[in-house]
């Protein structure tokens, strides 16, 4: 079973992260969670800000707009999808998660599966 | 088993027999199948089986494991008939680890494996209010008109609730198994609120129009007492029926001959029922015996020591206030002040607890809860104050949620002149 893990980090009024896991942490769990054979992909953004915006309307016509901004204090910082037996295997892994502390939280979501 | 099946109300009689029944062979099939939907349509369509067979033929010598092989029988025919939901099922049972060790056989001849299914109707990734009732309908063995009941919403309204907590278990694949030791003190208290949850929605029920509620706070008391068996060990779950125990035991003294609200210190002790109170009384013990106090064993002590007092007078204040000073430590909030505040005013006078809870006064929680103004009322009024006694009545009664505590109250404003 595929979950996604999408990972909200916590910004300050700076648009800074408050938290404070080091790159080494997240290594540490990028690599852990290979070697327990669950890893099937994950990235992180580049920088929290940065986004466009893609919507096509009725008559075909495509609206481009350079949103969203971090208007809440959580904004997407990256994302993991991990393949284990059920969603309490999943939350135990979102726990670990460096993302998961300082303010920061994981959204868990199963995935479909269609690519089979 | 005498009578007529399908006569309508010695089948009732005989629904509410296989309600143990029904939720351990929805639990034991559940860990065979790993899916609650075929797991819950066998099981009805077993208990139908013995419904139509045993007043017949008379009952199998031993029941349970008649009822399981019935429905295993039927699990296998639906899975012959619906291949894909075979194959699903088979991929399930291959990525689900179903190890563990062997359940202990309940009288019945049926394996114990509720516990599993504990923790699954009380997993923190469903709705709270989907909780209790997946808890009643799957563990107390409730039909869904009897959930909706319980909750006073139409069958209708809860069929779909139950469907919607069904498939978000499918869906996020919330799994059937027990906790191990690592993460059962992280997961257990989230079993035991459901079970506080739906005793104390009977009791706030009973307290109103519908008495037939009460049958909650029965069904809680009959959940707390299976998890007691299931988790000997475990302190908090002792404490939680002890509480359960020593709270119920009050309930015909809680209500007059009009069905109005009669408070502890007004209440008739001699209708107590003092079996029910020895039994929560020796729980305390145990649940307060051999580590760290936990929530439910030191509510459960209090309530205990109000239980065995012979009046409000002779009540051991000075320890129900040592005893709050604890569950403050455990877990602080604004109404466990207030009670404390109370318990002080009983020990040291109307003004020591007056001094503490006009302290409380700027708590947002106690703002719009109605035994805050009360408690302040019943103060002043102990201290002659009785102007300030009536605007505090007088908050109270606008807060009150339930009829039978407005009652209370006017009658206490009344008393004011």
């Amino acid at each position: 079973m595929k979950y996604l893990m999408l990972i909200n980090a916590s910004l300050d009024a700076d648009g800074a992260p408050t938290g404070c896991s080091t790159p080494e942490e997240w290594m540490l769990f990028d690599k852990s969670l290979k070697e327990a054979g669950v890893y099937v992909g994950g990235d992180s953004v580049a920088d929290f800000t940065t986004a466009a915006t893609v919507t096509v309307d009725e008559r075909g016509e495509r609206l481009v707009t350079d949103g969203p901004f971090a208007e809440s204090r959580e904004v997407l910082g990256g994302y993991f999808v991990v393949d284990v037996p059920d969603l309490d295997v999943a939350l135990d892994w979102a726990a670990r998660c460096p993302g998961s502390r300082d303010g920061g939280s994981i959204v868990v979501r199963p995935l479909a599966g269609y690519e089979g | 088993m005498a009578g007529a099946a399908a006569s309508g109300s010695s089948r009732l009689t005989l629904e509410a027999v296989f309600r143990e029944e029904r939720g351990l062979l929805l639990a034991a099939l559940v860990r065979r199948f790993g899916d609650l939907d075929l797991a819950e349509e066998v099981t009805s369509e077993a208990i139908e089986a013995a419904l139509v067979h045993w007043p017949a033929e008379g009952v199998p010598p031993k029941p349970g494991a008649w009822l399981m092989t019935t429905a295993r029988r039927k699990a296998v025919d639906r899975l012959r008939r619906d291949q894909a939901y075979a194959a699903r099922l088979a991929v399930l049972q291959v990525e689900a680890e179903r190890t563990g060790p062997a359940q202990p056989f309940s009288e019945g001849g049926l394996p114990d494996e509720r516990l599993q299914l504990f923790f699954t109707c009380a997993h923190p990734a469903l709705p709270a209010e989907d909780r209790a009732a997946l808890t009643l309908r799957c563990l107390a063995g409730l039909t869904t008109p009897e959930v909706a009941r319980a909750f006073l919403v139409p069958s209708a309204t809860m069929g779909k609730r139950i469907v919607r907590a069904k498939n978000r278990i499918r869906t996020l694949r919330i799994p059937f198994r027990v906790p191990d030791a690592a993460e059962l003190p992280g997961r257990l208290p989230g079993v035991l609120q459901v079970v506080y949850s739906i005793f104390t929605e009977g009791y706030a029920a009973s307290s109103g129009p519908d008495l037939q509620r009460l049958d909650l706070a029965e069904e809680a008391i009959r959940l707390a007492r299976i998890l007691r068996r299931l988790l000997p060990g475990e302190r908090e779950v002792a404490g939680l029926l002890a509480l359960l125990l020593l709270i119920h035991a009050r309930r015909d003294a809680r209500t007059g001959p009009d069905g109005d609200l009669v408070l502890l210190d007004d209440q008739d002790r001699g209708r107590w029922d003092r079996a029910m109170i020895s039994e929560g009384a020796a729980l305390v013990v145990t649940a307060l015996t051999g580590g760290p106090p936990g929530w439910y064993g030191v509510q459960a002590a209090i309530a205990a020591l109000h239980d065995e007092a012979p009046d409000v007078a002779s009540t051991d204040w000075p320890q129900i206030v040592a005893l709050y000073d604890v569950l403050h430590g455990l877990a602080p909030s604004p109404v466990v002040s207030l009670n404390r505040a109370v318990a002080v005013a009983m020990r040291d006078g109307p003004a020591a607890g007056l001094a503490l809870l006009e302290e409380l006064a700027d708590e947002p929680k106690l703002r719009e809860y109605s035994p805050f103004p009360a408690a302040r009322g019943d103060l002043l009024s102990r201290l002659g104050r009785l102007e300030e006694a009536a605007v505090a009545y007088r908050e109270a009664l606008e807060l009150a949620g339930t009829e039978p505590e407005r009652v209370h109250l006017r009658g206490r404003l009344a008393a004011e002149g």
